[in-house]
């Protein structure tokens, strides 16, 4: 076992005071392989992962990330830390207006002055990066065409491609394949899992689809009701595990 | 009232002689309110000594006018061409710092970006702008830095401060911050957020409030001369007040003119800058 990326202790989130999304998560994140998030609408898949790099501010408990507690870092801190965790979304969030080149180099956002940011003066190391990227994701003819233009596909790639050029050392995705079709959506965790294992990047992914999870991920996670009720390899979702995860049985084939 | 329709509907099947309801129930407080409306109007009439035979002298008076504004008379060239100028540089300048200023205060007043506490002093500033016209802030600043263009280009600054700086807000306030949030949770600082999650979304809004407010300016400021602001307005009161009638013709003429050579300016300002926004025109 490697050492982990990333570690969750007694974490808790309340969004209306008394009625917890989050009942006290821990987990712990390996430094390298995915782990899939499972778990029925609502169960507090998305708010976890916000959770740690503090899109949605928890309630409670510890988000322990390069040796130290991101729940408890001020705003510079916090700044620092998000430059390291790279973010995937359901619906891209993609800046529709800007083109492809300026997606991918805002994520360097975090290390480049905001005049020069504004100037579009990245370093040309980023700017050779974001190119070769580009490649890397089948994109290399789209840098300047604006993000709007592209399909749900090609905008995943370009997420994806954003997130890897902050270089981060764990990587989050919430839902990134529920927007595309089936063929769509293998094609970007096959992507995902490529550009992430190359790298040594631990991806921590929140996923519906278990058929989907059970073909990439290393590790499962199953939540239900806000508390984790299975963790483990893929092999091991039979089907008591899915009806503890999803409740019912009618569903599974 | 009405009732419950059903109920009203019941009662009809069980009682087919009873009164059907009306299908277009009177409102009265509609009725009452166009009835005081004509009141008013007969009444405020009746005030002003607004009377049938002054209109029809007023007409014959009226043409008399007209008469004697044609034809047109350049009278001062160079008056005219210096007062033209003088609103020219007005109406740009002032859009200029109005715009430069009005970016900070629209974005501090974004409810959806700053927290109330700077949302309401930066509020406050934009209804302060806004409560008055251009001419009263022009007589103030014309007491304050004396007569002159200064006192124009201030003037109508603050107007556009006011008018850019409330329409700013409301555009930011109705982004998506799915956009900001991806690139706040790079690790960007805030300006680089505001550089690259809120300005591409509005920036075409925001170029279209600032055109409209430059063709705005244009037409304020051949007026804030008329309080000794600056620019064609003083030009034109003063002939005005010699009766040169044919050289107020031809100074109308000539704003006429520029208010149209504004508006094309405008729109050329539009196609340069959302040039490459082609597509998102709402």
């Amino acid at each position: 076992m490697s050492a982990a990326a990333l570690v969750l202790r007694g974490l808790s989130k309340e969004y209306a005071k008394g009625k917890p999304v989050l009942h006290g998560i821990s987990l712990e994140i390996s430094d390298r392989g995915i782990t899939a998030i499972i778990g029925p609408s609502g169960t507090g898949k998305s708010t976890l992962i916000r959770c740690i790099n503090r899109l949605v501010e928890p309630t409670a408990g510890e988000v322990i990330f390069g040796g130290q507690d991101i729940a408890k870092l001020d705003r510079k801190a916090l700044r620092l830390a998000r430059r390291q965790i790279g973010m995937v979304f359901q619906e891209y969030n993609l800046v529709e207006r800007l083109t492809v080149m300026e997606n991918l180099l805002s994520g360097r956002l975090g290390y480049v002055s905001p005049l020069r940011a504004w100037l579009r003066r990245y370093p040309p190391a980023d700017i050779e990066r974001a190119f070769a990227l580009l490649e890397n994701v089948g994109l290399a003819s789209y840098a300047n065409q604006r993000a709007d233009s592209l399909s749900g596909g090609q905008r995943q790639r370009v997420g994806i491609a954003r997130a890897i050029m902050q270089e981060p050392r764990l990587l989050l995705a919430d839902e990134p394949t529920s927007s595309l079709d089936p063929k769509t959506s293998v094609e970007i965790m096959s992507l995902m899992r490529e550009l992430c294992t190359e790298r040594a990047i631990p991806v921590m992914v929140n996923m519906h689809d278990v058929e989907l999870a059970k073909r990439f991920a290393d590790r499962i996670v199953g939540m239900s009701d806000g508390s984790v009720v299975y963790d483990g390899a893929p092999g091991g979702l039979s089907d008591e595990v899915l009806k503890a995860i999803y409740g019912g049985e009618d569903w599974i084939a | 009232m009405n009732g419950d329709p059903a109920r009203v509907a019941a009662k009809a099947l069980t009682h087919p002689a009873a009164v059907a309801p009306s299908a277009f129930p009177a409102n009265w407080w509609a009725r009452a309110g166009w009835i005081a409306l004509a009141a008013y109007v007969v009444y405020a009439t009746s005030r002003l000594d607004f009377t049938w035979t002054r209109f029809v002298v007023g007409l014959d008076q009226g043409a008399r006018f007209i008469g004697r504004m044609l034809p047109p008379r350049i009278a001062q060239p160079d008056t005219l061409v210096k007062g033209l100028t003088e609103s020219l540089e007005i109406a740009i300048l002032a859009s200029s710092l109005g715009i430069l200023v009005s970016l900070p205060v629209g974005l501090f007043a974004a409810r959806n970006l700053m927290p109330a506490w700077v949302t309401w002093p930066a509020r406050a500033l934009i209804a302060m702008c806004r409560s008055f016209h251009p001419v009263i802030v022009a007589i103030l600043f014309v007491k304050a830095v004396g007569f002159g263009a200064l006192a124009g280009i201030l003037a109508l600054s603050v107007a556009s401060v006011g008018f850019i700086g409330k329409l700013f807000a409301d555009a930011i306030e109705e982004i998506s911050l799915k956009q900001v949030e991806a690139v706040r949770a790079t690790g960007a600082p805030f300006l680089s957020v505001v550089g690259y999650g809120v300005m591409p979304q509005v920036f075409s809004r925001f170029t279209g409030f600032a055109t409209y407010q430059l063709d705005s300016n244009l037409r304020n400021s051949t007026m804030v001369g008329i309080v000794g602001a600056g620019g064609i307005g003083g030009t034109l009161f003063a002939a005005f007040q010699r009766f040169d009638y044919d050289f107020v013709c031809a100074i109308l003429l000539s704003i006429i003119g520029m208010i149209m050579a504004g508006e094309v300016l405008a729109s050329w300002v539009r196609s340069v800058f959302l040039e490459r926004g082609k597509v998102d025109e709402e």
